[in-house]
């Protein structure tokens, strides 16, 4: 059977101002949220935590349990706090969704804010869109007009505030206890857990992060109920192994059809080129990422590995962002890994000596193996120091983004290391670099 | 010491309250004072096209923290400008997968055609050229934002029109955002004042749409199918 998407948080995108709090509402918009106001708080929790909803901004963490962390009936406020910053390399999932329909996220902040009783809650936009920013800014604006937002929402007697924040451009504040620091108007530098968020999160109140999209995935579930959003994706007796409901693919590099895809937990890349045109004509598929540069790379090989979190862990990758960056065979392997060390370095935010000095030396490393500038003898002992490097950087800092670094690395050793001898022995790269473009048709480049 | 002052005159007084003011509404949006300092920075950029020394004063005064608590996150953050900053900044994405699809190539020629590094300005003050990390639009690589909107699927030459139009005073229209706005009044959305810009520009591009258009072509085509089975039925 061929696969078949569904489109819930994509299901109004091609529609004429699709933004809007109109177009929004003649498609069940805020339907969720007045079935979750007849509701207890705890109820709306629970229903979460049934339908068995994951974070969708890369670690997959039960979304209802994290609620459900929140301690209740303490003199502390709560905050709810999205995560909107994402600057994953290959991950475009959140920025589209915000900019074509907002009101999804705002609803779902309502529901959620609701359940775990915030009366403040805060959408952390990256900075570098400013037309995101202003989409979310306007559908804020409007749901506070229709009764959203603010005082006695829908005349329940709930009370909530949203505020949107712009951040200004560093990768570290997509880690969540950075994006607090940030939010709370200094450096954001990761800290050290625990104390967990949900303890000691925004000014050390109870504090619940959330990705984009998981949040934008609670309404459809309180309009459908938890059970229509657990009877998609994939099925395991141990609910760890499991993932449910729908998501974003987003499909990227060199494919055909580019783009977002949504569809239930667990299709394969196959699948998904299969439906899309494949890779672009006349080429091969060489590596992948299942969810961004933090997630080790894939090969062809894996091509029928379920997109679930389950899978894509056995297959020794993560399921991350789901952001599927494609290259073909025209791509040179250590090229595309020297780069994201390269943004590692410069995104390092220099707290842990682990993260911020190995990064340093990886790329010092890497340019030499790329640019094949050291002697045979020295390109053996770099891959070794390599790899004793990314050894001391992994598990050992406050943050992911170390270990994310990791991951190029010594995920293209294990499946591309006769290209870095390559690379040695030929005394620089023997890829040409004008093959790999999209323009590479037009320009008569050829691979070599 | 009298010329240091000369040379960082500070803001005059009437744009000094109408900072003050604008400054009191962002702090009000926040429990605590302190986390309007992004928002200020973005504001006192928003005035000048930088973030100047007495910018960062004016920030430290308003938030009752030094001066350099206030450099301290000023310089940790890549969207704030130590320097003036050009009118239009114009950011090539070359992390792996746009760098791979074009974005070296790209940047490499508008660095040869403008005569500028990365985070250099033109001598006429029009383009500051910038390496961009990942923009969240690999679907539409390779990427280039001006003043962050987004120029979808650039090429070298595609590039080469956009800059040539910029300095010429021509406005090029984002992909998918609204019509081009200079670098201070973008910050000044970024501080949170809209501009009421929200309206333009299209909800999603192509590839956005991609999976919602072959979803489309699936149930219309089912659609189809179980028409024609009823006529048959009939």
């Amino acid at each position: 059977m061929s696969l078949e998407l569904t489109p819930v948080l994509s299901r109004t995108w091609d529609q004429d101002r699709s933004w809007t709090l109109d177009v929004y509402e003649r498609h069940e918009g805020y339907a969720g949220l007045r079935a979750a106001l007849k509701k207890a708080p705890d109820q709306v929790t629970q229903l979460v935590k049934d339908s068995e909803l994951r974070g969708r901004g890369g670690a997959g963490f039960p979304t209802g349990m994290k609620w459900g962390f929140i301690p209740q009936g303490g003199d502390k406020p709560v905050y709810l706090v999205v995560n909107a910053d994402e600057s994953e390399p290959g991950t475009c999932k959140d920025i589209p969704l915000m900019m074509a329909n907002p009101h999804e996220l705002v609803e779902g902040v309502v529901i959620a804010s609701y359940a775990i009783r915030a009366a403040h809650a805060f959408i952390y936009v990256r900075g570098e869109v400013v037309h995101v920013l202003r989409r979310m800014q306007a559908a804020v604006a409007e749901a506070y007009a229709a009764g959203y937002l603010g005082k006695d929402v829908l005349g329940s007697g709930y009370d909530l505030e949203l505020t949107v924040h712009a951040g200004a451009g560093a990768y570290i504040c997509g880690e969540e206890t950075a994006l607090l620091d940030s939010l709370e108007g200094r450096r954001g530098q990761p800290r050290l857990r625990p104390p967990f968020p949900a303890v000691a999160g925004l000014y050390a109140s109870p504090t619940v992060i959330n990705n984009v999209e998981s949040i934008a995935s609670v309404p459809a579930i309180l309009r459908h109920g938890p059970a229509w959003f657990a009877a998609q994706g994939t099925d395991n007796e141990n609910p760890k192994l499991r993932s449910k409901g729908f998501t974003l693919y987003s499909l990227s590099g060199h494919v055909t059809r580019p783009g977002q895809y949504e569809a239930p937990m667990g299709i394969t890349l196959r699948e998904l080129l299969d439906l899309t045109g494949g890779v672009r004509e006349g080429h091969e598929l060489k590596f992948w990422t299942p969810g961004g540069s933090s997630t080790p790379l894939l090969t062809a090989d894996h091509l029928d590995v379920p997109l679930s979190y389950e899978g894509i862990a056995a297959a020794g990758s993560m399921l991350g962002t789901k952001a599927l960056q494609v290259f073909d065979e025209t791509t040179c392997v250590v090229r595309a890994v020297l780069r994201w060390t390269e943004f590692y370095a410069h995104e390092s935010c220099g707290k842990c000596t682990p993260c911020r000095e190995g990064t340093f030396w990886l790329v010092q490393i890497l340019r030499r193996l790329e640019h094949g500038t050291g002697t045979r003898e020295q390109m053996a002992e770099d891959l070794e120091k390599l790899l004793d490097i990314c050894d001391n950087i992994l598990g050992r800092s406050f943050c992911a983004l170390g270990d994310g670094a990791t991951s190029p690395i010594t995920s293209s050793l294990e499946y591309f290391r006769d290209e870095y001898v390559a690379h040695a022995e030929q005394g620089g790269c023997p890829f040409d670099p004008a093959a790999s473009t999209v323009f590479a048709a037009a320009t008569g480049a050829r691979p070599r | 010491m009298t010329e240091s002052v000369s040379t960082q005159p500070g803001f005059d007084a009437d744009t000094r309250a109408r900072l003050v003011a604008d400054a009191g509404e962002v702090i009000a949006r926040y429990p605590r004072s302190r986390s309007a300092l992004l928002p200020l920075l973005h504001l006192v950029q928003a005035e000048e096209g930088f973030v100047s020394p007495h910018g960062i004063e004016l920030c430290a005064e308003l938030l009752d923290i030094t001066a350099a608590e206030v450099a301290a996150v000023a310089t940790f953050y890549t969207m704030y400008k130590r320097r003036p900053n050009g009118e239009y900044s114009v950011g090539v994405c070359t992390n792996t997968l746009c760098a791979v699809m074009g974005g070296d190539q790209i940047f490499a020629t508008l660095k040869e055609h403008l005569g500028v590094g990365h985070d250099e300005t033109t001598e006429d003050g029009t383009v500051t050229l910038e390496h961009l990390e990942c923009n969240a639009a690999c679907d539409y690589a390779p990427v280039m934002m001006v003043n962050w909107e987004f120029f979808d699927n650039q090429t070298p030459e595609s590039a080469v029109e956009l800059v040539d139009d910029l300095r010429a005073g021509k406005l090029p229209t984002p992909t998918r955002g609204a019509t081009l706005c200079t670098f201070k009044q973008v910050s000044r959305v970024l501080a949170g004042f809209p501009d009421g810009r929200g309206d333009e520009g299209p909800a999603a591009g192509p590839a956005t749409l991609a999976g919602l258009r072959i979803y489309r072509e699936q149930t219309s085509a089912g659609r189809r199918r179980k028409a024609t089975e009823k006529d048959g039925e009939a």
